[in-house]
């Protein structure tokens, strides 16, 4: 260069020679250059190209150019509310230990802007009577399905359970000879003796009968922070919420894919509960069968209530079981789709993995390999195991498999 | 603060007037519309493109139209790979969420092969893949693309593999290998199908990025786990002058996969939200990972690819590249995708009404059924291959299926009641007999009490209505 400068009779700018030694080309675009600029040479026999616009200066990279990734970090105005599930001796009730959800203040897993504050739990599914399962739940717990009490202790002791969802679907005023209140809360009396963790109660979807079940369980599991599962906008909403308050309990707000009621349901259960004993659920629905509308509805919930909407900062709850509902979980199917076995778990495993990203914060399962997926997945998006090695993947293009 | 205005984090804010104001406004009706404003919605809304207005493309109106382009080029780019009709768009995307807009151009899946696989195994997956279709609400979910993964390091043999899977298949194809001589001999093999070259790295990017200009190509850039890397990768491969970038964070399956979650995120939001064109790139993910990892059996690995798969089309992979063909694997994996990118402004709902099946007669059974679209065309296929005569009422329940709309109440007796009444059903049958779906047996007495008809409860499941009809719809009964 400094040869070549000598030659030309041109001083460059010493910076300018330091960025130009970095490029082994140099074109030069948008340069005009006038006819009495130049002097020209012509040789004999060679055509001569008129002057003209020339491309713009276009320099090609021999080394990496530096460009630093900054991580887009926000603030959001609003907090999820921390909901203790289950109560200790040292708490009023009798469990083993308590269980806290909530408490986002970023996205899920947006933890390169804020640790998870308490990871998602889930709770294994117990029905008090026997119901219809797909053949790949029901080979894990074909031993206890008429036993609520064993079947819980299983879930725990086997599977190993953070919380259970004890179903009193024998309650439902359908059922040729429903269970009365007083039965219904004998059951779970049992079953909160026969396990630790905390519970949640699910009552049948008859918004009476549900009403006068949680009456007698309430006041039996006093001070044990139940989950009262569900509480909807169409219940006696008041006395619902009354009792729930004077027993120490938890209520389970249930509003069917709607953010507008979701907002109206908090708002009246406002009234009478504080944020700390109020978990909503926005309805689940299977991969394939709406799940686009469940995931979208949590995910818009989410960033509503972190960015302030006080209507919808209440922890999430999903009834992920619903994945079983899709055919291609549990039918036969042309061999080529693989056995049930494996399809209908990946399908509750996908549908609970899809709901963790936009933010559900308990989930109600039923298969044991699916629970055990999605809560490894838990424990490497907050953090618990290693970090990612660049060596590891390095060459994955060349593994044998 | 609503959730109205947590919209206007991500969303481009563009309203119909600005791109009016662009267009020639002349109502000439060329493109179709009625006139340029109703054509300047459209725009908007992604339903056509500015180049569908021809007066546009004059000469007098060029500034325009390269304002209006500028105006509307979405956050990440669209990059598309292939040629002709096998050609696959990905990237871009508008938004980060897919509530804000929707999401264009559905991740694309690669199913892997290598140039040490014999024939039969190599021709037999590219087969399996294309031939796999699976029938969902109306429409065929597919895989859309090989990779040929250079396991050999021999240019020869990837180049052998690469003209076999290009024979034999017009799929869009992605070469795998971070030797550009390897790359460069694969490439030689398909000069005109401009497949991906995956990927340039620190060490490779000078060569890869001349291969990438001499056989006009898309390239992706792999920075495992590194963002800088990625980002200075990125600026430097621009500079260099290729434009067509795809981006590889690294997709770590277990450890680390917190990380991989968190680069896709940050890449996405610094593309969509922070305006960071260098990161504005389609994302590539590689869930074909999983399968490096030494376990007990192939279904584990396969397990977990299908999971990371899933997570990974939830946030923002444009490509994914998998090794598994189990159908296990791919089924929801396509169907996850499906849903994904369904468009969240359109409701996914059928005409309520009555429709006939066969040749009913006045003894036909009725049924109902709910008019989310999922519901009624898994109804109405069941009842069609069945061969059943019979009548099926599409009760409005807003969309959403049976057991959700029984709970949330917009699945009453009452609209039961009232959609006999309309149907005009009772003019077509002679009996007063009407079969619910099981999952709303709940309604069953109220329904009865509504609408004077008697009510049999169904199956829990369409599939049984056959077997159902069977047993309770005897002839002598009607």
């Amino acid at each position: 260069m400094r040869e070549g400068e000598k030659k030309a009779g041109i001083k460059f700018d010493p910076e300018l020679l330091n960025i130009l030694t970095n490029f082994e080309e140099i074109e030069l675009e948008d340069v005009e250059i006038e006819f009495g600029d130049l002097e020209l040479w012509f040789q004999p026999g060679s055509v001569a190209a008129a002057p003209r616009v020339l491309a713009p200066l276009k320099v090609k990279p021999t080394t990496i150019l530096e460009a630093p990734f900054i991580p887009p970090i926000d603030t959001y105005p609003g907090q999820i509310a921390e909901v203790k599930l289950g109560a200790t001796k040292g708490e009023g009730g009798t469990r083993g230990k308590s269980i806290i959800i909530g408490g986002e203040k970023s996205p899920a897993f947006y933890t390169f802007e804020n640790p998870t504050s308490h990871p998602p739990v889930i709770s294994f599914d117990v029905f008090d009577s026997k119901v219809p399962l797909a053949k790949a739940v029901k080979m894990h717990v074909k031993d206890v399905l008429e036993d609520p009490v064993a079947w819980a202790k299983l879930s725990v002791d086997k599977f190993g359970a953070d919380m259970i969802t004890l179903h009193l679907v024998s309650i439902d005023p359908l059922n040729p000879t429903p269970s009365t209140p007083k039965e219904a809360a004998k059951t779970v009396e049992n079953v909160l003796q026969a396990v630790d963790v905390p519970l949640i109660i699910g009552g049948c979807g008859d918004p009476h009968k549900d009403l006068e079940v949680f009456e007698k369980v309430t006041e039996v599991a006093e001070g044990e922070r139940l989950l009262i599962s569900t509480v909807t906008l169409d219940m006696d909403i008041e006395r619902t919420a009354k009792i729930i308050k004077e027993h120490g309990h938890v209520a389970l707000a249930f509003t069917p894919m709607d953010l507008n009621q979701a907002r109206q349901l908090n708002r009246r259960l406002f009234e009478f509960l504080p944020k700390e004993q109020i978990v909503m659920d926005t309805t689940t629905a299977a991969l394939g069968y709406g799940l686009d509308y469940a995931f979208s509805i949590m995910e818009r919930a989410r960033l509503a209530g972190l960015m302030g909407d006080p209507e919808l900062q209440q922890p999430m709850s999903s009834g992920t079981t619903n994945a079983w509902a899709a055919r291609e979980a549990w039918q036969k199917m042309d061999p080529k789709w693989g056995p049930r076995e494996l399809r209908g778990p990946i399908w509750e495993t996908v549908t609970a993995l899809t709901l963790l990203l936009a933010g559900v914060d308990v989930f109600m399962m039923m298969h044991p390999a699916a629970v055990k997926t999605l809560k490894d997945v838990i424990k490497e998006l907050t953090g618990k195991r290693g970090r990612g090695e660049a060596g590891k993947i390095a060459t994955w293009i060349a593994t044998k498999i | 603060m609503t959730e109205r205005e947590v919209k206007k984090i991500g969303v481009r804010e563009l309203s119909p007037i600005d791109v009016y104001m662009l267009l020639p406004k002349t109502n000439c009706k060329e493109c179709g519309e009625e006139n340029c404003m109703a054509f300047a919605t459209k725009v908007v809304n992604r339903e056509v493109v500015v180049m569908q207005c021809p007066p546009l493309l004059k000469k007098e109106y060029e500034k325009n139209y390269k304002q209006l382009s500028e105006m509307l080029k979405p956050a990440i780019r669209e990059v598309t790979i292939g040629t002709g009709d096998g050609a696959v768009a990905i990237g871009g995307k508008l938004v980060m969420y897919r509530h804000e807009f929707t999401y264009f151009n559905p991740t694309a899946i690669a199913i892997a092969v290598t140039d040490e696989m014999l024939d039969e195994e190599l021709l037999g997956r590219v087969k399996k893949t294309q031939e796999f279709t699976y029938e969902y609400i109306g429409t065929v979910l597919k895989l859309n693309m090989m990779a040929i993964r250079s396991t050999s390091n021999d240019p020869e043999k990837f180049r052998s593999a690469v003209k076999k899977v290009a024979e034999n298949t017009s799929l869009p194809l992605i070469l795998c290998s971070f030797n550009p001589i390897v790359v460069e001999r694969g490439l030689m093999a398909i000069p005109k199908r401009r497949p991906l070259i995956y990927a340039a790295t620190k060490d490779n990017w000078k060569e890869m990025a001349e291969l990438a200009l001499m056989y006009d190509c898309p390239l992706a850039v792999f920075a495992p786990n590194d963002l800088t890397l990625l980002r200075s990768l990125v600026k430097t491969l621009t500079e260099y002058g290729v434009e067509d970038l795809v981006l590889d964070p690294g997709t770590f399956p277990s450890e680390g996969l917190g990380d991989t979650i968190n680069n896709f995120t940050m890449i996405r939001r610094a593309g969509c939200n922070k305006g960071d064109e260098l990161v504005g790139y389609p994302l590539i993910a590689t869930p074909i990972v999983a399968w490096t990892e030494p376990t007990d059996a192939p279904e584990v690995n396969a397990w977990k690819e299908a999971y990371v798969a899933s997570m990974l089309i939830n946030r923002y992979a444009d490509i994914l590249i998998m090794h598994s063909t189990d159908g296990w694997v791919l089924l929801p994996t396509t169907v996850l995708r499906q849903n994904i990118y369904t468009d969240p402004r359109k409701p996914v709902a059928v005409e309520p009404g009555i429709r006939i099946f066969g040749k009913p007669d006045e003894n036909s059974p009725v049924m109902f059924t709910t008019n989310f679209a999922l519901t009624y065309y898994t109804v109405a296929s069941d009842i069609e291959s069945a061969g059943i005569d019979s009548y099926l009422l599409v009760v409005d329940s807003e969309g959403i299926a049976v057991d959700s709309a029984v709970a949330g109440r917009k699945l009453t007796a009452e609209t039961v009641a009232e959609a006999i009444k309309e149907s005009k059903v009772e003019e077509k049958v002679k009996h007063r007999r009407l079969i619910i779906p099981g999952k709303a047996a709940r309604l069953s007495g109220e329904i009865e009490e509504l609408s004077g008809w008697e009510v049999l409860v169904g199956p829990g499941d369409s599939s049984g209505i056959p077997k159902f009809l069977q047993e309770k719809w005897g002839p002598q009964k009607s």
